[in-house]
């Protein structure tokens, strides 16, 4: 008896294709794209943290400390823009370009090397008041980069100034213990001369092979003093839900309108869709219809996902409805746009089903609705831009987080609503097959 | 009387004033290797109820599609009013009532016709008086606000019905609307068919069910292998292919003989173990036991029976209407 329950079971299950593909190739086909994603993540993939480097001391000692910052693997050090055409050779960054650059979401912190630095480059013991305090700005929606700055910035004192660190300790010992004598002096000498000029050499051959590999962290213990400043939303309290409540409103999103596109799949099964097209409906018609419902169900889930933000985690709602309501109308159209593509190019419900959930799952998974993209390496990144949620979740940021006007969401308003109207109109394609047989 | 009315239809399609409701013209349709629908023509006379029967697989289903508009045709045309099929104003002229529940489940039956009146373009007073007037003709005014979902197989139906028709059409198409009623709803339709054949309204009917036809319709065509091979009236189809014979059926117990060659040489036909012969007078039955009983036959029961559409249709097409 139970043999024929699973004989029965089992044969419904191969012929129920829908159920079938999610049963067994779905999770395949999902761990295999993250094994695509997450398996090359090796050496230069790794996740660094960008950082804007500021020299305002300009002497050798800075200027080793930039070296060592830049050729830092875990870091991802610029001193000035990327060159474009327009802007082939960029000036350097100033403070006040760094923090403007740090605030319109370029990098999550800027590094400054104060002036004086060179002067008085690392202290032992308690740090002394003629001691310029390295400041960095920061961006607190990305709560671990400024905290990995500061200990590269420490780490990178120690290893790439190794004849400032000499002669700082070299004082020191003079001034706690009473000096050396003669002889020990000019052998202490010759020793940091042997030092400076390897630690030129070092600097010439890291300018040529690029980045060196990472070498222990030293416990400095304070040699430096650094500063740590927010720059974006210092005044504002949950630096992340804006972010999730579009990541996590944008993948539940997709789904809705995944299933509002399938009304589409089910009318065609009742009847109802070959009975509505023989009235004077066309088919043109009958999908701006489903569009726009489903764009108006996303819009309304979007709004009730803030406000619920704005309810319990006190997200400043109320002072940014103008940007909302743009992120909100393009965010909805473009998903909308996406359910009815999924369901013209899918034909049952089943099949819906299995192709939406892996689809959305991947797209939600790297475009950020899962996890933090300060979490993700920049291969990770630049697939995301394939993605709505990362476009809605920048978009969002730009309004929520940074306070950014509207004029700055060029790029979401276009990459959305252009693809929007591009899949709108292949999902018209591919619904000719309801047309006529 | 009816052939008279087709008659005169097909005087007047020439009459832009009087226009014939729904004329096929050499409609053909093919889906590969298949040919569905093969060269079928005929006109329907203004007000007529005409009755589209076929086995399954016969190609019924794909013209009944072409009426609709909703194929491609390979060659041939189809008007409605002598507006082409698939034009505004063809669209609507005609009302059709598919065979699914093409209704959405979990609004009202208001909700419904509300929604395929506004489809049709209807709007305001003429939609409100619309709904009034379907939910009466469909006897469902007092279940107006219940959910299709919560509403018993024969006042879905009657739903179904009364959505084709919102836009109050001068041609309907109800493609089986009977399926899966008991016998009081199917009582129900009958009485709205004959309200709407009072109307003047023009009916397309199709159903698996014989004596539907016989009671609904008074011109019939039968499809197979995408043809029309016979149209006419009940009676003419009748005499056309019994005259004014009877039928006789005989079963017959297990045999070698080939029952299909001793039918044959009797000019009748057998399926199974079911002889199909006819007889001008009931006597002439005696000679066949005989004839029978000579032959080996052993037979287990013979009846006697005026030709009907049921056997017209078996005749023509060798299969029972229901198989």
């Amino acid at each position: 008896m139970i043999g024929t329950i699973l004989q029965t079971s089992f044969r419904s299950l191969r012929r129920d294709r829908g159920a079938f593909v999610m049963s067994f190739i779905l999770p395949i086909g999902f761990f295999t794209i993250f094994g695509f994603v997450f398996g090359s993540m090796r050496g230069s993939s790794t996740p660094r943290v960008s950082v804007l480097v500021v020299d305002e001391d300009h002497s050798d000692a800075s200027k080793s400390l930039v070296r060592g910052l830049l050729r830092e693997p875990s870091l991802d050090a610029m001193t000035h823009p990327r060159a474009t055409k327009e802007n082939p050779a960029p000036a350097d960054y100033t403070a006040a370009t760094a923090e403007a650059a740090v605030r319109s979401g370029d990098a999550p912190a800027a590094l400054i090397i104060p002036a004086g630095f060179g002067a008085h480059p690392i202290a032992f013991g308690p740090q002394s008041a003629q001691q310029a305090k390295f400041r960095i700005l920061h961006d607190s929606s990305d709560p671990v980069a400024a905290q990995v700055v500061a200990g590269m910035l420490e780490k990178t004192v120690m290893i790439s100034m190794p004849a400032t660190m000499a002669a700082v300790g070299s004082q020191y010992f003079d001034r706690e213990i009473g000096g050396l004598t003669p002889k020990q002096r000019q052998q202490m000498d010759q020793g940091l001369a042997a030092l400076r000029k390897r630690q030129d050499q070092n600097d010439a051959q890291s300018a040529g092979t690029g980045p060196s590999a990472a070498s222990p962290a030293a416990d400095s213990g304070g040699m430096i003093a650094v500063d740590i400043q927010d720059v974006v939303g210092e005044k504002k309290k949950s630096p992340m839900i804006s972010y999730y409540a579009a990541g996590v409103g944008v993948m539940f999103l997709l789904f809705t309108a995944s299933a509002a596109g399938g009304t589409l799949l089910d009318e065609s099964e009742s009847g109802a869709l070959d009975r509505v097209l023989s009235a004077r409906v066309t088919m043109t018609t009958l999908l701006v219809g489903k569009l726009t419902y489903s764009a108006l169900l996303a819009f309304a889930q979007l709004t009730i996902m803030f406000l619920w933000a704005a309810l319990v985690f006190h997200l400043d709602f109320f002072t940014h409805i103008p940007g909302f309501l743009v992120m909100t109308a393009i965010t909805s159209f473009a998903v909308a746009s996406f359910g009815m593509l999924l369901a013209s190019v899918t034909r049952t419900r089943a099949q819906l089903g299995a192709f939406s959930t892996l689809i959305i799952l991947t797209m939600s998974a790297l475009g950020g609705s899962m996890f933090p993209k300060f979490l993700m390496s920049d291969a990770m990144l630049r697939v995301g831009y394939f993605t709505f949620n990362s476009w809605a979740i920048s978009g969002y940021q730009k309004i929520f987080w940074r306070d950014e006007p509207i004029s700055s969401l060029g790029p979401e308003i276009a990459v959305l609503v252009g693809s929007g109207v591009v899949l709108f109109v292949v999902a018209r394609w591919f619904a000719r097959k309801w047309e006529y047989v | 009387m009816l052939g008279s009315l087709l008659s005169l239809a097909s005087r007047m399609s020439g009459d832009p004033t009087n226009p014939v409701p729904l004329r096929v013209d050499a409609v053909a349709k093919r889906f590969g290797a298949v040919t569905a629908v093969d060269g079928v023509s005929f006109e329907i006379a203004a007000g007529a109820c005409f009755g589209l029967l076929g086995p399954n697989g016969a190609g019924k289903s794909t013209l009944i599609r072409s009426i609709v508009g909703r194929v491609r045709l390979d060659s041939g045309s189809i008007s409605i009013f002598a507006h082409p099929v698939g034009s505004s104003a063809a669209r609507a002229d005609l009302g059709w009532v598919p065979q699914e529940l093409a209704v959405y489940p979990l609004l009202t039956c208001r909700e419904n016709l509300q929604a395929f009146g506004k489809y049709q373009g209807l709007r305001g007073k003429v939609l409100g008086d619309a709904i009034a007037w379907c939910l009466e003709w469909a006897a469902l005014a007092d279940r107006a606000g219940s959910p299709v979902k919560t509403l018993s197989g024969g006042m879905k139906r009657r739903l179904n019905m009364a959505a084709g028709l919102i836009h109050r059409p001068r041609l309907v198409l109800l493609d089986e609307p009977t399926v899966g009623v008991d016998p009081q709803s199917r009582n129900r339709i009958f009485e709205m068919v004959e309200a709407l054949r009072s109307d003047g309204t023009t009916i397309i009917y199709t159903t698996h069910y014989m004596e539907e036809a016989e009671r609904l319709c008074d011109w019939i065509a039968i499809i197979d292998h995408g043809q029309i091979i016979a149209q006419g009236t009940k009676e003419a189809l009748v005499a056309q292919s019994f005259g004014s014979r009877s039928s006789v059926t005989m079963h017959v117990g297990a045999t070698r003989v080939d029952l299909a060659a001793w039918a044959a040489a009797r000019g009748g036909t057998a399926q199974d173990s079911v002889v199909l012969c006819s007889v001008e007078k009931p006597a002439e039955i005696a000679g066949l036991l005989e004839a029978a009983s000579g032959d080996g036959l052993d037979v287990l029961d013979v009846t006697l029976q005026r030709p009907n559409l049921e056997s017209v249709f078996l005749h023509l097409t060798g299969k029972e209407l229901r198989a």
